[in-house]
């Protein structure tokens, strides 16, 4: 049972192959089973099989969703009403969402089942997921390695087969980089398509939350389900939400493709790159035209994301004060001490040094040499992709510099971390949707390849992904042991 | 050495919105603590602020009555520092682009007008309240308050003296109050006043270092203050000392103002754009729509009664202090069809005392303007004097009576019947031989006495009028 797809189980539901209690029953044993991934912060075993009940109710009653009785996981970012939603840090273990994120209660009507909340970097703020305070997570592909981050349990878990599916959130390629580094599929997509509500934030203008699966198919369901306008989000974007299903098996001949050549330059392990050629090959027989661009102001993305996003971190994480919720520090003797044991002992090391360097970056006196001049980088970034996208339909490269690293290797380097995501923060910077999908292994582990198009065109990167994945089996393959 | 005071005044409204500037959760006063919180208000992980479009419009109403540019594109910031009532950690304010730009406020003071000109006035969420007592050591934290939209109106410094500050202030007050985007009630916070002071010689052009007195909520103590304040630094300047830059704290107890923090101490508020808020665009057309809206404003007003109604200056100013009292008057007019200055009179007197003495306002007025104007028309017809109308409007402001069913039931209709009045005056001239000796022998004051006499025979009901023109005929004889 789990190794199939959204769809197929979808079928086996309705076919009466199995019951959604029997399933979700399946994949909480599996949790429990590979519980040393460490990819679950809670697991929601009673409620689950609570809602998989309802769901066979629904399902027999013949008014069922494609997802209903579906066994799904959330990322602990996402606020999930009486259970408890850690984003990865001390300061929340305690706490227990009085409501639901938009993104939960949409999947909560279509009579998704949630196994539980994922693992993820502490406040979204890492790129190995060993920020957490619960712990790294594993990668099976390789137990000593990082899944990636922020959404390492999301990606881990679905390699495992620990979930069909699962949400994730990408602020500077928190969806695709664990994505790649695991094997399975994920997608960013437009800033403003997936509501940001109860989804705590990391970087307003950067967070985006998106599926992650093991096929383009599912994301498109899973998509389906998130996207969308949200009157309490004013960031969320009034466009109509396409069927993303609908041409998943268009042609993709006569698709133009743009590799820019700065992807593929210097620090480019030089197997990753052989695997993409592999892939790009792949595409050209299935009649897509390559071309090689330029984008220029590529290599501007880091400092700008490391000034806009921590900038921004520094205001969103001051409501953890140790006053209304969260951790408090015990017997505080004023405010001031209330104020800096709390925050002091809650929060963990990166994210300290992302709040002091937005902090640094804001005050008076530097906001113009370093906010100001971000943001003007930003409008740079963005002018390259509407360049490139103006001569091509999409721009493909990779996703991540090289394979899943090991645990401990980067962490005590901060920079060295921070380049891991050298390909995927300029995406969100400029606000455009990409997707990563599984191109291939080096020795024995995943390479991703980062599709990326134009605002809004989702619909457009499901089916030039599906494509690819009807063609290919990378994405069908098992991790040793989690077969 | 002659010393000049300048001052600016940043004034916090409150605007009447029935919900939060970021939220649904209702505004209303003087609800249990933490009950009118929402998500949103309680700064929970993960929630978004959305505008509330009522706010926004109240912004544009004022900068339009105001004459100010309305900023076409106006952004949000957030304002960074830490206060337990403070949800989020920071306030959402507007910093570089606020929505209303430079405009201005006429004020006069003995008689003379003055235009202060007025900087900004920007859109911002107010926070909650620190509860200090009933917590035995501990502070108690209610949010009711987080997130009550605020227009923040910032005067040039343009005031040179307390008496001034406090025009401008009441000026501002009756502003609001005319365009319906504050309620005004200064005791609960709604209107409050933040007030920059500093002095210089006189004749000196640059300004000299200036201290904000934070918090002010009348216009008493503003007045008060100021003046304290101004004698503070004048003798401390006067005594070789320095002014420092700092916010001080007015006591209204010990009629002082004392050291808040320094400028060395204030906060660096780090303000950025707010990623969570759109900018907010307003458009040419939506300009249009307000301005054709807007009502007529109290000067215009106070003039327009001037010379419609021939009002003198002091009626017409207090008529139109109030929207609502200046309608009640045009109401009251409208219905008696008596002369405007005894509508006028009637209103700015007897029935402004009763609601004084009340703690009314008139909108709470016992007496409609109905009933009034029924109780105007019948001095206006003669079928009452003007000392027993005072008698009858006694009746209407305890009950709900009309002014005729009043004048009915105790039987004050006045008497012009001259017959009646006649058969009276000769009796009592028959009876004070004396007095008829005295007024003709010249003492003219005697006629009072005759006239009190009439009178209280006839209990109040003879018209006035006719008993003086018989009374005279009579002992001129």
């Amino acid at each position: 049972m789990h190794n199939k797809t959204i769809t197929q189980l979808a079928h086996g539901l309705r076919s009466g192959e199995f019951s959604s209690v029997e399933l979700t029953q399946a994949y909480l044993n599996r949790i429990k089973r590979h519980q040393g991934l460490n990819t679950y912060i809670t697991v929601c075993e009673d409620l689950a099989l609570q809602v998989a009940y309802a769901a066979d109710i629904r399902l027999a009653n013949g008014n069922p969703e494609l997802l209903t009785g579906i066994p799904i996981a959330q990322k602990d970012i996402f606020c999930t009403e009486g259970v408890k939603t850690t984003c990865g840090s001390k300061m929340l273990d305690n706490f227990i969402a009085p409501y639901n994120a938009t993104v939960v209660e949409k999947f909560n009507q279509a009579g998704a089942v949630m196994l539980g909340k994922l693992n993820m970097d502490e406040f979204a703020m890492g790129s190995s997921n060993e920020t957490s305070y619960y712990g790294a997570v594993r990668n099976p592909w390789d137990i000593n390695a990082v899944p990636g981050g922020s959404s390492g349990g999301s990606a881990a878990a679905l390699a495992a087969r620990l979930a069909v599916g699962a949400t994730g959130t990408d602020t500077g390629g928190s969806i695709r980089q664990p994505a790649a580094l695991c094997g399975i599929t994920g997608l960013k997509p437009t800033y403003g398509r997936v509501s940001r509500y109860g989804m705590i934030a990391y970087a307003s203008s950067l967070d985006q939350g998106g599926p992650m699966t093991r096929s383009a198919e599912d994301a498109a369901i899973m998509l389906q389900v998130m996207a969308g306008f949200d009157e309490k989000d004013s960031t969320s974007v009034d466009l109509p939400v396409p069927d993303y299903r609908a041409g998943l098996n268009n042609s993709i001949a006569g698709l133009k493709i743009g590799l820019p050549k700065e992807f593929f330059g210097e620090g480019l392990d030089s197997d990753v790159a052989a695997a993409l050629e592999t892939a790009v090959n792949e595409y050209r027989k299935l009649g897509a035209e390559i071309k090689e661009i330029s984008m220029p102001n590529l290599n501007l993305a880091i400092p700008a994301y490391y000034v806009i996003a921590p900038a921004e971190c520094s205001a969103n994480l001051a409501r953890f004060d140790g006053v209304r919720y969260g951790y408090r520090c015990e017997n505080p003797v004023d405010l001031s001490d209330l104020y800096t044991r709390s925050r002091g002992e809650g929060f963990g090391k990166e994210v300290k040094r992302r709040i002091l360097m937005g902090t640094y970056a804001l005050s008076a006196g530097y906001y113009d040499a370093y906010y100001i001049k971000a943001q003007k980088i930003r409008r740079l970034l963005s002018e390259d992709f509407k360049n490139a996208l103006a001569q091509v339909d999409v721009v493909m490269g990779p996703v991540t510099p090289g394979t899943a690293f090991g645990i401990g290797e980067k962490i005590g380097n901060p920079i060295a971390m921070y380049l891991s995501d050298i390909y995927t923060i300029a995406i969100n910077l400029a606000g455009v949707p990409a997707m990563s999908i599984p191109a291939g292994f080096v020795k024995g582990k995943p390479v991703g390849l980062q599709i990326i198009g134009n605002y809004f065109a989702e619909d457009r990167l499901l089916n030039i992904a599906h494509r690819y994945q009807q063609v290919t089996g990378w994405h069908l393959q098992p991790p040793k042991g989690f077969e | 050495m002659e010393w000049e005071t300048v001052i600016g005044l940043e004034i916090h409204t409150q605007l009447a919105t029935k919900s939060k500037i970021f939220s649904g959760a209702s505004t209303a006063y003087g609800a249990a603590p933490n009950t009118q919180a929402c998500a949103v208000d309680l700064g929970l992980p993960g929630v978004l602020p959305v505008l509330n479009e009522e706010a926004v419009h109240k912004a544009v109403i004022f900068g339009m009555a105001i004459e100010a540019e309305i900023a076409p594109y106006s952004v949000f910031a957030r304002k960074n520092y830490f206060y337990p009532d403070l949800p989020k950690g920071y306030q959402i304010s507007q910093m570089e682009l606020p929505i209303v730009g430079p405009g201005h406020l006429d004020i006069e003071v003995d008689g003379v007008s003055k235009r202060i000109g007025i900087t900004r006035a920007h859109l911002e969420e107010d926070a909650g309240k620190s509860l200090h007592e009933d917590f035995h050591g501990l502070t108690g934290i209610d949010l009711n308050r987080a997130g009550t939209p605020l227009l923040e109106i910032v005067s040039e410094p343009d005031m040179r003296s307390a008496k001034e500050a406090v025009a401008y202030m009441r000026k501002l007050h009756e502003l609001v109050r005319y365009l319906d985007i504050c309620d005004g009630n200064m005791q609960e916070g709604s209107f409050r006043c933040d007030a920059n002071v500093s002095v210089r010689p006189k004749g000196q052009k640059e300004f000299g270092t200036r201290a904000e007195i934070k918090n002010i909520n009348s216009f008493k103590f503003v007045e008060k203050a100021i003046n304290h304040e101004t004698g503070r630094q004048i003798e401390l300047i006067e005594n070789g000392g320095k002014v420092i830059q700092e916010t001080r704290l007015y006591d209204s107890v010990k009629d002082e103002t004392r050291s808040m923090r320094s400028k060395e101490e204030a906060n660096d508020y780090r303000y950025f754009p707010d990623p969570d808020l759109l900018p907010v665009f307003i458009s040419e057309d939506f300009k249009a729509l307000v301005k054709a809206q807007l009502p007529e404003l109290p000067q215009a007003k106070k003039h327009r009664f001037q010379d419609q109604y021939a009002l003198d200056e002091d009626n017409a100013a207090m008529l139109t202090y109030s929207c609502q009292l200046a309608d009640y008057f045009e109401a009251v007019l409208k219905e008696s069809g008596c002369e405007a200055r005894l509508c006028a009179n009637w209103i700015t007197g007897e029935l402004s005392a009763a609601l004084n003495k009340a703690g009314l306002e008139i909108t709470g007025s016992p007496v409609s303007h109905e009933r009034l104007a029924g109780l105007l028309a019948r001095i206006g017809d003669n079928t009452i004097s003007g000392k027993i109308a005072k008698q009858v409007f006694e009746e209407m402001w305890q009950g709900t009576a009309t002014a005729d069913e009043i004048i009915a039931a105790k039987g004050l209709k006045q008497i012009t019947d001259s017959g009646a009045i006649e058969l009276i005056i000769d009796r009592i001239i028959a009876e004070n031989p004396g007095q008829v000796q005295q007024y003709r022998s010249g003492k003219d004051k005697v006629f009072a006495f005759f006239v009190g006499q009439v009178m209280k025979e006839m209990q109040g009901k003879a018209n006035p009028g006719e008993v003086n023109k018989m009374l005279k005929a009579k002992l001129s004889r």
